[in-house]
């Protein structure tokens, strides 16, 4: 019971900004047209790509010298790259072609 | 000034650009903008990270061999993720979509990795390692499942029995196996590791079972939980635009996951756990009377060419046969003839919802020809013409008819009221469901047999004639 209490008060900004962002992406959501469900899903699975400034954190605190770190680390930013770039690029296709036309 | 704060101020500025480039998405004027915005954002995010990343106790070194290494995966990633994005087929995309979001899973598994040894000791560190690894992990191989099964690579669900029951034992045994790491500390990564390993094999048993037509709500749900992972690994850092933007997706995913079983009349349990197709199909065969009746294409261009009003309702098979750019020529033929020509779109029409006005959107169909189920169905009654292709499920009435099918309850297409309906289809075999459809069975309707693509063109041929 402490320890808990211990662990949430310590990291106490970090749990407000959690409950915060859950009710802010329920409430960005809301209301969606179905239309645009694909390319939401595509744009929010671009936005998690943010995993890549961990992956990158990671790489930047390994000592230069552990090569195997340095080469999880490396296969970590790529996989973490494709995320955000193929994200964020296939969404925008998507949305290219959605442009009112008459 | 602290350099800290810089980089601070980065990402607030990035968690701003997220929380605005959502909401741009859910409107289609400002959809485009929103998405450049967070890509900003994005951007901006990792650049300040190389640059002015630092460890509070000083682990952060940048020689550069380590940035040259950062630089060329952020380089391979990016041409790789481009082409591609830029490459692939529109009919391919839930695919695509599903294999990157495995990629982000793979990187919070692998970041949950390589941080362990160094947090030990630490119960709350570990605590969120141990859930960003195995839940990263988990996205992962789901990801991969459900992008071979969208692939066809990977057809049939495949019944491991008592799946139920399988996977909540493994689910828990991954829970209490998880929970005795994060006390017990072992210093050796090797028992790590097997929980990375055992967390894979539970995202392949997750996403094994589950059929084909659910696939888009299992990536939707993947989705939120990779979210989830980025977040436990802003957590961890203490960094705010990971754990913003983990969570974002991570709420914003689980509403659309349930907007979609919504839009399916399915619980979601019902998603994960109901087996889908297969021995449930068995209650409509039985009470099925009435014959099919086939159609000729100069008959369906002649019923065609004299309608006053002609109701397009495409579905996946139209996708398959790589069949919008013919579609769009015969609207553009009939509407030169004064016939009125409209889609009808079902909320899942395609695979994922929305997928299938992607697909249309491509070949320069106008938006607005695009009608929404619940503004075409009070049309199908003064409607001469509808044309399926492609399409069966959605419009399936033993969706309002037959309790005992599995998608009872489903919101359909009211075709059945139209004057004429005329169904495309390669042949009789049953929709994505796995189940029979009534609708073919009925008096008005007629079935034009063919691949719709070779179908649709000696369509407009014949019409041309006309």
């Amino acid at each position: 019971m402490n320890q808990i209490i211990n662990f949430l008060g310590e990291n106490i900004q970090m749990i407000y900004i959690i409950i915060l962002s859950v009710f802010v992406g329920v409430e960005v959501i809301g209301k969606v047209p179905a239309v645009l469900h694909t390319p939401l899903m595509s744009g929010a699975n671009a936005i998690h790509g943010v995993v890549i400034v961990g992956a990158i954190i990671v790489m930047l605190n390994t000592p230069a010298e552990n090569i195997l770190a340095l080469a999880l680390g490396f296969v970590a930013v790529v996989f973490g790259t494709l995320n955000v770039v193929g994200g964020f690029a296939v969404t925008d296709r998507m949305l290219e072609m959605f442009k009112k036309k008459k | 000034m602290e350099i800290k704060y810089i980089l601070d101020i980065i990402y607030l500025v990035a968690s701003v650009t997220f929380v605005l480039g959502l909401k741009m998405l859910s409107h289609p004027d400002s959809a485009r903008k929103g998405n450049l915005y967070a890509a900003f954002g994005m951007t901006l995010a990792i650049i300040g990270t190389i640059l002015l990343y630092n460890h509070a106790d000083g682990y952060t070194t940048r020689e550069p061999i380590k940035i040259i290494l950062i630089l060329a995966a952020i380089g391979v990633g990016t041409v790789a993720g481009w082409l591609t994005a830029s490459k692939v087929q529109m009919t391919k995309m839930p695919e695509l979509v599903s294999l990157f979001n495995g990629m982000g899973g793979a990187c919070a598994a692998i970041i949950g990795l390589m941080e362990y040894e160094h947090n030990l000791g630490k119960t709350g560190a570990l605590a969120t390692i141990i859930a960003g690894l195995i839940i990263g992990s988990v996205s992962f191989s789901g990801s991969v499942i459900a992008f071979l099964k969208l692939n066809e690579t990977m057809k049939k669900p495949i019944r491991i029995p008592k799946y139920n029951i399988l996977n909540t034992v493994v689910m828990i045994a991954l829970v209490l196996f998880g929970t005795y790491i994060v006390y017990d500390q072992p210093e050796h990564l090797f028992l790590v590791v097997l929980l990375f390993v055992f967390a894979l094999v539970y995202g392949v048993l997750f996403v094994i079972p589950i059929g084909g037509a659910d696939m888009p709500v299992v990536i939707s749900l993947l989705n939120s939980f990779t979210g989830l992972a980025a977040a436990f690994g802003g957590f961890l850092y203490q960094n705010q635009v990971m754990l913003t933007g983990g969570i974002l997706v991570g709420s914003a995913g689980t509403i659309l996951t349930l907007a979609m079983c919504k839009a399916m009349n399915r619980p979601l349990s019902n998603v994960i756990f109901g087996a889908f197709g297969g021995g449930a199909a068995t209650g409509t065969a039985a009470n099925i009377n009435g014959s099919i009746k086939d159609i000729s294409i100069s008959d369906t261009a002649i019923l065609m060419n004299y309608a006053k009003k002609v109701v397009i309702v495409p579905g996946y098979g139209l996708a398959v046969a790589q069949a919008q750019h013919v579609i769009h020529e015969l609207e553009l033929l009939l509407e030169e003839r004064g016939v009125e020509v409209v889609y009808a779109i079902h909320p899942v029409a395609g695979r994922m919802p929305g997928h299938m006005n992607v697909l249309l959107a491509e070949s320069n169909v106008s938006y607005d020809k695009l009608v929404e189920m619940e503004d075409i169905n009070p049309q199908f009654a003064n409607t001469d013409v509808v044309l399926v292709v492609g399409a069966n499920d959605v419009v399936n009435p033993a969706a309002k008819t037959d309790p005992s099918s599995p998608i009872f309850g489903m919101p359909i297409l009211d075709v059945e009221n139209a004057t004429n309906i005329i169904v495309n289809k390669r042949s009789m075999n049953a929709g994505y469901a796995g189940i029979d459809n009534l609708l073919f069975y009925q008096p008005k309707t007629s079935m034009l047999f063919g691949d719709a693509k070779g179908v649709l063109s000696k369509l407009v041929s014949e019409l041309k004639q006309m």
